[in-house]
C-alpha cells in the first residue's frame, strides 16, 4: 500500500483542533455538571443533575482519548514531549476521571455508600478539571526540551500560572455545566444553576483577563504577534467579541432565556480557543517545534487519514443521534418510588 | 528506586487491572448478542431474562473498563516516551483506529442496549447487542495488532533511531498476530464462559432460578467443550510461532539453559539466573522436544545461547505463569470432559460436587489470561520491541523514582477501591439474580430521559422493602 506523498499537516491540525476542541467542550460541560453537583441542595436534585448527563459522559469522555492518541499518531514527538512533561496533572487527571467515571453507576447500585460515590463524582470532576487546567498552563508557559526529549523535572509544571489556569479552568467548565443545566432542568433546580452560573462567569472573566495580560507579559513572541503593527488593528476584534459576548452572557443568565446561557459559554470557549490559537501557531510544543517539526511521517498520516476521514462523519452522526434520543428536559417524577 | 523498574510495575499493574475487564466483557457481549439472537429467532421469553441479568453486570464492568481503559494511552506518554517517539509513527495510526473504530460504536450503541429496550423494536435491540459485540472485537484486533508488532516487528524500517512505516499489511499482520488473535478471543470467551457457568451452578445449589440457571449452564458448557479443547490447539500453534520468532522468550518459558535435542519437560523447577541453571527439578523426558516441536528429538536452544542481557528477566514470571496457565488449561478440561460425561448420565444438573467444581472454578479464567500476558510480556524482555528496543531505552528520560513511586502509589490506592468496589457490586447483582432483573421498569419511555440511572435501583429498592 503506497499513498501519495501531499503535506496532510494542515488536515491533521484541523482534525486534531477540532477533537481537542469538542473534548473540551463535551466533557467540560459533564465534568461543569460534576463540579456544580457539590452544591446542589438535596438528593432529588442531585439525581435530576447526575441524570442530565448519565447516558452521555461516555461518549463524551472517548474524545480524550481520540485527542490522545491522534496526537500521538499525528504529531508523535508532541506527545513524546508534552505527555511526560505533564506527569503528574495527566496522573491526577485520570485517578479523578476513574472515580467520577465508576461513580453513576456505583452511586446506584451502592446505596449504603451514596455519600462517598456522591463525593467521588464532585471532587473527581473538580479535580480532573483542575488538572486539565495545569496542562494547558504548562502548555502555554512552554517546555525544557534536549533533543526530541522533554528534559525538566516532573514538578516543573506547577507554576503559579498553571495553578491559575488551574482553576479557571474549574469555573470556565463550570460555566459550562450551569449552561447545559439551564438547558435541561426547570424550576427552582434552574435558579439554581443560574445563579451558580453568575458566579461561574465571574471567574471565567477574572481568569480570562489574568492570562490575557500575563501571557503577552511573560512571552515576548506573544506580545509581538498581538501588538505588532498591523496585528493589533487586524486583532482587535477577538477581545472586542469576546467582551461583548461576556456581556450577553452575563445578560442571558439574569433573564429566562433556556439556551442562551449554553450557547454565550461556549462562544466564550471558542475565543478562548482561537485566541491561544492566534498566540501559539504554529507551534505545538511552544517555543520549540512547530507543526510540521512534529509530525508524523506522510505515509502514518495518510494511513490514518484515509479511516478518519470516513469514520469522523459517522461518529458525528451517532453521537449526535443519542443526544437526540435524550434530547428535553429531565424529569424528575420518574424513578423513586 | 529505579524508574525503569517502577515504571515497569506501574504499566503491569494498571494493565494486568484493566485487562480483567475486557477479559469479561468481550465474552459477555457476545453472550448478551447470542441471547438476545435466541430470543428473537425462538421467541421464548428465558433467554431475555437471562440477557437483561446479564446486560446489568455488563454495564458495571465495561463502566469500569472504559476508565481504566482510559489510563493506557496516557501510560505510554508518561512513562515510556522515548518508546512513544520512536514507534509512534507505526503503532499510534493502529492505537487510533481502535478509539475511531471500537470506543465510539460501543459508547453509541451501549447506551441502546442498557436503555432502551422498549424504545427500540427487539430487532434493533439485538443489532445494538451485536455492534457492541462487534465493537469489543474490532478492539481486540487493533490492541493485539499493536502487542503483535511489538513482540514479531514487521514492515518497518529504521531512519535515525525511529520506526517508519514501510508496509502496513505487514505491520498489522506480523508474524505472530493471528496466533495471538485467535488465542486471546478464545481465552476470553472462555474465561466469561467459566463465569456464567460459576453462577449457573451456584443457582442451581440453592434451587434458586432453576430453569434459567439450566439453560446458562447447558449451553455454556457446550460451548466450553469447543473452546476449551480448541484453546490446546491454537496455544500449541502461538508456542511454534514463538519458537521460531522468540526463541530467547521459548527458552526462559521452559526454563532451558543449554541448547540440546531431547529436551526434557521441566514440570517444576527453581530457575537461578546467577547460577544459570534450575534447581528442584521435576521433569518428564523427552516431552519437552515433542510439545515444543512436535518432535521427540528436537533440538531447542537454551538460555546460554543468548547473551544475559538479551534474556527475559525474572525469569520465574514467564516459567510460573506458563505453568499457571497451561495448569488451568488443564483443569478445564478436566471439567468440560466431567461435564459430558454427567450429561450423558442426565446428572448434570444434580451433581452438587460437579456443581461446586463449577462455582469453584468461575475465576480460573481470570488468572489463567493475567497469567498468560505475564508469561508473553515478560517474556518479550528486555525489550519493548522485540530485539530492536530496549525497554530501558523506551522510558521517559525525565522521570525520577520518586516520581514513579508517587504515582504508583496513587494507582494503586485507587484501583484498589474501584476493583473491590466494582467486584462487591457485581457480586450483589449476582446474588440479585435474573428474576428481579427482569422485573426492573425501563428506563426510558417516549424518547425521554426517565432518569436512566434513577431507574436501576427501583429493583434493589422493590427488595429492601
Amino acid at each position: 500500500m503506497s499513498l501519495p506523498v501531499l503535506d496532510l499537516v494542515p488536515v491533521w491540525t484541523l482534525v486534531l483542533g477540532l477533537g481537542v476542541f469538542l473534548y473540551v467542550l463535551l466533557d467540560g460541560f459533564d465534568l461543569g455538571v460534576g463540579i456544580l453537583y457539590g452544591f446542589a441542595p438535596d438528593r432529588d436534585s442531585r439525581n435530576l443533575v447526575m441524570n442530565s448527563i448519565a447516558p452521555i459522559w461516555d461518549g463524551n469522555e472517548t474524545w480524550l482519548v481520540l485527542g490522545g492518541l491522534a496526537l500521538m499518531a499525528a504529531f508523535p514527538l508532541a506527545f513524546a514531549i508534552i505527555i511526560p512533561a505533564v506527569y503528574f496533572p495527566i496522573a491526577i487527571m485520570l485517578l479523578a476521571l476513574i472515580f467520577r467515571g465508576v461513580a453513576f453507576e456505583f452511586r446506584y447500585r451502592d446505596a449504603e455508600h451514596r455519600t462517598f460515590w456522591d463525593r467521588a463524582f464532585n471532587y473527581g470532576s473538580v479535580l480532573g478539571a483542575f488538572a486539565q487546567g495545569v496542562v494547558l498552563g504548562a502548555f502555554i508557559q512552554g517546555f525544557q526540551t534536549e533533543g526530541r526529549h522533554f528534559a525538566g523535572g516532573s514538578f516543573d509544571c506547577f507554576t503559579p500560572f498553571s495553578l491559575l489556569t488551574g482553576v479557571a479552568l474549574v469555573f470556565g467548565y463550570s460555566l459550562l455545566g450551569a449552561g447545559w443545566l439551564i438547558l435541561k432542568t426547570e424550576g427552582a433546580l434552574q435558579d439554581w444553576a443560574r445563579a451558580l452560573g453568575r458566579r461561574a462567569l465571574i471567574g471565567v472573566l477574572i481568569g480570562i483577563a489574568l492570562v490575557s495580560l500575563w501571557t503577552p507579559w511573560a512571552k515576548p513572541e506573544i506580545a509581538e504577534r498581538w501588538f505588532a503593527w498591523p496585528h493589533i488593528v487586524i486583532l482587535a476584534p477577538v477581545p472586542i467579541v469576546t467582551a461583548l459576548i461576556a456581556y450577553w452572557e452575563w445578560r442571558s443568565l439574569n433573564n429566562r432565556s433556556e439556551a442562551a446561557p449554553f450557547i454565550g459559554a461556549i462562544l466564550l470557549f471558542v475565543m478562548s480557543y482561537l485566541g491561544l490559537a492566534i498566540s501559539l501557531f504554529p507551534l505545538i510544543v511552544p517555543y520549540k517545534f512547530t507543526l510540521w517539526d512534529a509530525a508524523s511521517s506522510p505515509s502514518t498520516q495518510a494511513f490514518l487519514l484515509v479511516g478518519t476521514v470516513f469514520l469522523l462523519p459517522v461518529i458525528l452522526m451517532y453521537s449526535g443521534w443519542s443526544y437526540w434520543v435524550f434530547r428535553g428536559k429531565v424529569r424528575g417524577d420518574l424513578g423513586y418510588h | 528506586m529505579d524508574p525503569v523498574v517502577l515504571s515497569r510495575i506501574q504499566f503491569a499493574w494498571v494493565i494486568a487491572w484493566h485487562f480483567l475487564l475486557p477479559a469479561f466483557t468481550i465474552g459477555l457481549a457476545a453472550f448478551i448478542a447470542v441471547l438476545e439472537g435466541l430470543n428473537l429467532i425462538t421467541g421464548r421469553e428465558i433467554y431475555l431474562r437471562i440477557s437483561t441479568f446479564w446486560i446489568k453486570i455488563f454495564a458495571v464492568s465495561f463502566g469500569m473498563g472504559v476508565v481504566s481503559g482510559i489510563v493506557m494511552p496516557f501510560q505510554i506518554g508518561t512513562n515510556w516516551s522515548r518508546y512513544s517517539d520512536a514507534t509512534a509513527n507505526v503503532v499510534g495510526p493502529l492505537l487510533a483506529y481502535e478509539g475511531l473504530t471500537a470506543f465510539f460504536l460501543e459508547a453509541a450503541f451501549l447506551g441502546v442496549l442498557l436503555f432502551g429496550r422498549k424504545l427500540v423494536p427487539p430487532w434493533a435491540h439485538f443489532i445494538a447487542a451485536l455492534m457492541v459485540a462487534l465493537g469489543t472485537l474490532f478492539s481486540t484486533f487493533w490492541i493485539i495488532a499493536t502487542n503483535s508488532w511489538m513482540q514479531t516487528p514487521a514492515g518497518y524500517e529504521i531512519v535515525d533511531g525511529r520506526f517508519l512505516p514501510k508496509d502496513w499489511l505487514q505491520i498489522i499482520f506480523s508474524p505472530s498476530f493471528p496466533y495471538r488473535l485467535a488465542h486471546v478471543v478464545d481465552a476470553v470467551y472462555i474465561t466469561t464462559g467459566f463465569v456464567v457457568v460459576g453462577v449457573a451452578a451456584s443457582y442451581l445449589r440453592h434451587g434458586r432460578f432453576v430453569a434459567e440457571a439450566r439453560t446458562m449452564l447447558s449451553m455454556t458448557l457446550w460451548l466450553l467443550t469447543v473452546l476449551v479443547p480448541l484453546q490446546f490447539l491454537l496455544g500449541d500453534a502461538h508456542g511454534l510461532n514463538t519458537l521460531e520468532h522468540q526463541p530467547a522468550k521459548l527458552a526462559a518459558i521452559e526454563a532451558i539453559w543449554n541448547t540440546h535435542s531431547d529436551v526434557e519437560l521441566n514440570l517444576f523447577a527453581i530457575p537461578d539466573e546467577k547460577a544459570e541453571t534450575d534447581r528442584y527439578v521435576v521433569a518428564i523426558p523427552d516431552l519437552g522436544s515433542l510439545i515444543l516441536t512436535h518432535d521427540l528429538h528436537g533440538t531447542v536452544h537454551g538460555l546460554k545461547d543468548f547473551p544475559a542481557d538479551q534474556r527475559p528477566s525474572p525469569i520465574v514470571v514467564p516459567f510460573f505463569g506458563f505453568r499457571i496457565m497451561v495448569g488451568i488449561a488443564v483443569i478445564m478440561l478436566a471439567m468440560v470432559v466431567t461435564s459430558l460425561w454427567l450429561r450423558w448420565r442426565g446428572e448434570l444438573f444434580h451433581a452438587n460436587w460437579f456443581l461446586w467444581c463449577c462455582t469453584l472454578a468461575s475465576p480460573l479464567g481470570f488468572i489463567a489470561v493475567t497469567a498468560g500476558w505475564a508469561t508473553t510480556e515478560v517474556g518479550r524482555q528486555p525489550w519493548t520491541v522485540y530485539g530492536l528496543l530496549r525497554t530501558r531505552d523506551s522510558v521517559s528520560p525525565s522521570l525520577t523514582g520518586l516520581d514513579v513511586g508517587i504515582s504508583l502509589l496513587g494507582y494503586c490506592l485507587v484501583y484498589l477501591v474501584m476493583f473491590s468496589a466494582g467486584f462487591a457490586l457485581m457480586v450483589r447483582l449476582v446474588r440479585l439474580g435474573p428474576i428481579e432483573a427482569a422485573a426492573e421498569p425501563d428506563a426510558i419511555e417516549g424518547g425521554r430521559p426517565a432518569g436512566p440511572v434513577q431507574a436501576l435501583p427501583a429493583a434493589e429498592t422493590g427488595r429492601r422493602s
